[in-house]
């Protein structure tokens, strides 16, 4: 069995986003890129499921400009097989984005799709149920715990209330939680295998399909700021504080 | 215009978040009906006919629906669709399960998480954790919205007078089952209704030190949160984190404890209304956003603050 697993390109998230002066976006320009982190906890399970010896073959995909070539070749280090890069300059939705995955699994046939529950960039958190609805296939979203049991899938689900368990059929969609496992890093000796492992180059425009984005960015905007605060120098001045000034207590 | 809102309940009552995301769908403008989708819901419906400004409950019950699966709540929502010009839900792990599948099999965009409505088609929401926002306009016929529910008051729970209507249900989609759910018992207030929280970081050092922050909790009658370290580290369970991809709440009054304040802690929990901040580093960029600043050792802060409530 083979699995598909989603790997984005995205802002550093130790690196604050600033906002540009045209307020048409966030500004990109040299900043410090890397995977996004949940994408991480994916390639990772789907790792970990080759090692013991669930599956034979690990894919990476990623979406986007030619760049995303950095972070497919970190998926491969970090172990994957594979990769494949659908490249295009435009900034693609999530339901575009589950189009071009659906696209290729239907190509590539994986048992499993393993996606990050969420990128830190856009924060949407839709692409996995998207993929999942659009292949008629199970989903399993915020996963903190896989096993692959007789041909389906048990995850625990962490959930507002707690952790969740349900069973899926298989072939299915997952989406990781940053509780999934923790990422290794890649060695120096496989940052240089990466370089000849097979990366396949795909142009959007060749799938043929209809991925046009459905919604404007009028403007993006600096959140509003917070005033500045005080330092107080004990604990009764914090409670007199809190009491008489703020009225919270 | 009519808008479907989809209720999270526990099948006997709301969950508070449904409210918030009334009040979202008032302000989009319309006719609002809400959905009760789940196995033996009667309860949560009869109290849904109450929330002001709610013009039908659409109850859903069925065993199909035991669990809220993904699928087939999304399924019985694509079936109901198209009478509508908005659906909304809470962007909770409720909503943000079912709701972009729902959007995909209709062939439709999501808009994630908006905190504003400017009008039916156009609306704000944040990203990058909160650092900036986007707003965006939707061209799409049906919109696929989910709710930061704390950017939005709650309605009136009571004062409604809606009629229920019990809607067709759908076979089980048989791609999953719903095994079981754990939490962690606590008579404590909840975290995402809480007006106060005390929240504690990876300076807590283990979970056994979380008791102090319980004891303070209990004077204030505040829920207990996390931030993502302390979860990873195992000193509390998931429940617990407050963040980007954790819980986002806006407290009254929300107390870090330990928390150093990184950018996907602060996207959950910056709009809180009062911030103190603990920590004995005084270079932590948790004190940039906060009101009250203590540079403290915890280990004795806590307890003072703790014996002076």
């Amino acid at each position: 069995m083979k699995v598909l697993v989603g790997v984005k390109r995205v802002l550093d998230p130790q690196v604050k986003a600033r906002v540009k002066a045209d307020k048409s976006g966030i500004d990109l320009t040299n900043a410090k890129m890397t995977m996004n982190p949940f994408c991480e906890n994916a390639v990772e399970e789907a790792i970990r499921l080759r090692e013991a010896g669930s599956i034979e073959e690990v894919v990476a995909l990623s979406i986007g400009v030619a760049k995303s070539e950095e972070t497919l070749r970190n998926a491969l280090a970090l172990g994957a097989d594979r990769a494949i890069l659908v490249l295009t300059e435009e900034v693609l939705e999530p339901l575009a984005i589950a189009k071009v995955f659906k696209a290729i699994v239907e190509k590539e046939s994986p048992g499993l799709v393993l996606v990050g529950k969420q990128s830190i960039d856009d924060d949407c958190n839709q692409t996995g149920q998207m993929l999942s609805a659009l292949l008629d296939w199970p989903q399993a979203t915020f996963a903190s715990n896989l096993e692959l049991v007789d041909g389906t899938a048990l995850v625990t689900r962490e959930v507002d209330s707690g952790l969740e368990t349900i069973n899926v059929n298989m072939p299915a969609v997952i989406s990781a939680d940053l509780r999934l496992n923790v990422p290794r890093y890649a060695s120096l000796p496989n940052v240089m295998k990466a370089k000849r492992k097979p990366l396949e180059k795909i142009n959007l425009a060749d799938l043929g399909l209809d991925t046009a984005n459905r919604m404007t960015t009028i403007e993006v905007m600096e959140p509003p700021a917070r005033a500045a605060g005080v330092m107080v120098e004990s604990v009764a001045e914090l409670v007199d504080k809190l009491r008489n000034e703020a009225k919270v207590i | 215009m009519s808008i479907l809102v989809i209720a999270e309940h526990d099948n006997a009552s709301l969950v508070g978040a449904t409210l918030n995301t009334v009040t979202a769908a008032h302000q989009i403008g319309g006719d609002i009906d809400l959905l009760i989708a789940g196995n033996g819901c009667s309860a949560a419906a009869q109290e849904a006919t109450q929330v002001f400004g709610v013009n039908r409950v659409l109850l859903a019950d069925d065993p199909s629906l035991e669990g809220q699966l993904a699928e087939n709540i999304a399924n019985l929502v694509v079936s109901i669709a198209g009478n509508y010009s908005h659906v909304l839900t809470a962007a909770t792990t409720f909503g943000k399960n079912f709701m972009p599948r729902a959007a995909a099999l209709l062939d439709m965009s999501q808009i994630s998480e908006i905190s504003e409505v400017i009008s039916a088609d156009t609306f704000v929401r944040p990203v990058y954790a909160g650092n900036a926002m986007a707003k965006v306009q939707s061209s799409d016929k049906i919109k696929l919205i989910t709710v930061r529910t704390t950017k939005f008051d709650p309605a009136a729970a009571t004062g409604g007078s809606a009629a229920v209507e019990t809607i067709e249900t759908l076979a089980d989609s048989g791609l999953s089952r719903f095994l079981g759910l754990s939490s962690s018992d606590s008579e404590r207030v909840e975290l995402t209704s809480a007006a106060i929280v005390i929240s504690g970081g990876r300076g807590m050092q283990n979970g056994e030190n979380f008791h102090m922050l319980e004891s303070v909790a209990d004077k204030l009658g505040a829920a207990v949160g996390a931030s993502r370290a302390a979860v990873d580290a195992g000193f509390v369970p998931n429940e617990y984190q407050v963040g980007q991809t954790g819980k986002v709440i806006a407290p009254d009054l929300y107390i870090a404890v330990g928390i150093s304040g990184a950018i996907q802690h602060l996207a959950g929990m910056k709009d809180s209304k009062t911030i103190v901040a603990i920590n004995k580093d005084s270079e932590a960029p948790i004190f940039q956003v906060s009101d009250y600043g203590l540079v403290a050792d915890l280990f004795e802060a806590v307890p003072e603050l703790d014996k002076a409530l």
